[in-house]
């Protein structure tokens, strides 16, 4: 018997090797961010080096879908790229988890994008 | 050497020669003195911005906003025939607020049939009327007619929901907005419901972050970290220059250019920006919303990219090229503190790589937002030193000196000494008169 059921996984079959990182596929923007501040660079930096690869392949396979009809694995998947783009600053810009110059300051999503 | 043609007096500020050149003094940033005055000449007076239409969709469905400047609640509520009403969040019987939820200083929405006091049970109808008294015979002569809600004039511009807490206004909204709002009025931000809304606590006077937005003389400098490095030396050589300037009574927009949706040359962006096809000025691939009205793009320029509306106060409103739309709302709790808001509005996404892109627009500005923000921190603690007190402006700040200017002549004028008291924010001579 395989050991991954459909309860094991929490991503779509395709994107078995992006199943280590599926704690990042959170629904609220703020989760997401709340995440990256409390990442290590080496933390995102390997987040970043799996996820971006196959981003081509990620918006592929959810276009299948109408947007208000994916199934859940495929909304954790979109949740998962949604996170992917709040690392992409750190990674590619800043060097750092939070804003340069930003300081204690802190701007909060009060109303998420419809997802 | 102007790549954009200015005005024949020379530049966009002495096409206002009411505005001056001389150095400006931002004493109106840090006196708590002069934002009492404005709380009462400004705060209590003006039509101010504070939802969308979409927010309230059926009978019942209200929000409440606290206007702190102010110091009141509003609850704005669509009433049974369909129009909006909006009362002050208040309890005709002992006072308490009459819609919260949880916190009472926090702001809510949702939908009901009736509004009920938490504290004794009154009951108010969608129209603002007394229904119900909790043992009403224990109370002496009470006429429920009597004790309606307070109510606040409320309209509606373009889908935002504006407010007047002045019960003697008489200046209608369209009025008030003008030909600055009635060449916006036109842009189908009812079709961009795909909305997210961002706040954030500023340690800084209002004015002081409406300035950092009607501005983009700072843009290549301080956020150059965030372009790949040859784009930001490349965007720092070049400087600002906006396309178009205009002011019309206290209200004031800036036209600009913005060749980077998408950009000439690919390998200038971040690689998400290429993967995603979006980034700063939103995503790459613009929906079809029909002709722009022609309040936007107002030079008809063929670089054309962005416009910021400034609505008096403290309203701003951003137009992109690619087809979204973005506001900024600057809520004052004190002379150097204010609540910031900031939404953005989209086409809904039909895919998830549109999705993506939004996701990717909205991220870039928070990253924006919060480095503007700190910036403005610094900047108020060391304006409250009164180390310097006079500071030069460029062409392109002319916004912040009609934005001083505006909030001046409306204290002044509120106050009554508009005629004895000439206003002249820019110039030399009241730079000299507030020295001696
Ligand atoms: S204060 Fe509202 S019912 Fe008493």
């Amino acid at each position: 018997m395989s050991i991954r059921t459909a309860n094991t996984t929490m991503l779509p079959f395709e994107f078995a090797d992006l199943e280590p990182f599926a704690d990042w596929a959170l629904p609220l923007e703020g989760q997401r961010y709340a995440k990256r501040l409390t990442s290590s660079m080496d933390e995102l930096q390997a987040f970043y080096d799996a996820a971006f690869p196959r981003i081509d392949d990620a918006v592929a396979y959810l276009d299948r879908y109408p947007l208000n009809a994916l199934p859940v694995d495929a909304s954790r998947l979109l949740w998962l790229y949604c996170s992917l783009v709040t690392v992409t600053f750190p990674i590619e810009v800043w060097h750092q988890p939070n804003v340069p110059d930003a300081g204690a300051s802190s701007i909060d999503c009060v109303v998420e994008f419809p997802s | 050497m102007a790549h954009f043609a200015k005005p024949a007096e020379g530049s966009w500020t002495e096409h206002y020669p009411e505005l001056g050149t001389g150095p400006v003094n931002y004493e109106d940033s840090i006196s708590p003195a002069w934002y009492e005055r404005e709380r009462d000449a400004i705060f209590t007076r003006t039509w101010l911005s504070i939802g969308r239409v979409e927010q309230l969709p059926r009978v019942g469905s209200y929000f409440t906003k606290e206007i702190h400047a102010a110091r009141t609640s509003i609850v704005v509520v669509r009433a049974a025939d369909g129009s909006l009403r909006a009362f002050h969040n208040m309890c005709r019987h002992r006072g308490n607020k009459l819609v919260w939820q949880d916190f009472p200083r926090e702001e809510t929405s949702g939908t009901c049939r009736q509004f009920t006091c938490k504290y004794h049970g009154w009951r108010y109808d969608l129209e603002g009327q007394l229904t119900f008294i909790q043992q009403e015979s224990e109370f002496f002569d009470v006429d429920k007619a009597d004790y309606p809600l307070v109510g606040v004039q409320v309209d509606v511009w373009a889908g935002f929901i504006f407010v007047n807490l002045d019960a003697g206004n008489t200046t209608s909204l369209r009025e008030f907005l003008a030909e600055l709002g009635a060449g916006l009025e036109d842009y189908p931000f009812d079709k961009m419901t795909q909305v997210t809304t961002y706040r954030a606590e500023i340690a800084s006077n209002w004015k002081l972050f409406i300035d950092a937005f009607m501005e983009f003389y700072h843009a290549p400098v301080l956020h150059m970290k965030q372009a790949v490095s040859e784009e930001s030396s490349k965007l720092a050589s070049f400087g600002y220059e906006g396309l178009h300037y205009e002011i019309k009574g206290p209200h004031g927009m800036i036209s600009s250019w913005g060749g980077m949706s998408p950009p000439k040359d690919l390998s200038m962006v971040k690689p998400v920006e290429r993967a995603l096809r979006s980034g700063l000025f939103g995503p790459w691939d613009a929906p079809d919303i029909g002709e722009l009205p022609p309040g936007v793009n107002p030079s008809q320029s063929r670089v054309w990219g962005e416009d910021s509306f400034l609505f008096f106060p403290n309203f701003m409103v951003l137009i992109w090229k690619p087809n979204w739309y973005l506001t900024y709302h600057y809520w004052p709790t004190s002379h150097n503190t204010h609540t910031f808001e900031c939404s953005l509005g989209f086409v809904p996404p039909r895919n998830a790589r549109e999705r993506l892109a939004q996701e990717l627009a909205a991220s870039t500005f928070k990253e924006y937002s919060l480095q503007d923000g700190n910036t403005l921190e610094a900047t108020q603690t060391a304006l409250e030193s009164r180390v310097v007190t006079e500071f030069p402006l460029c062409d392109q700040e002319i916004m912040i000196r009609h934005l001083h200017k505006a909030v001046r002549d409306a204290v002044l004028a509120h106050e009554g000494r508009a005629s004895e008291t000439p206003v002249r924010v820019g110039s030399r001579p009241s730079s000299t008169a507030a020295r001696a």
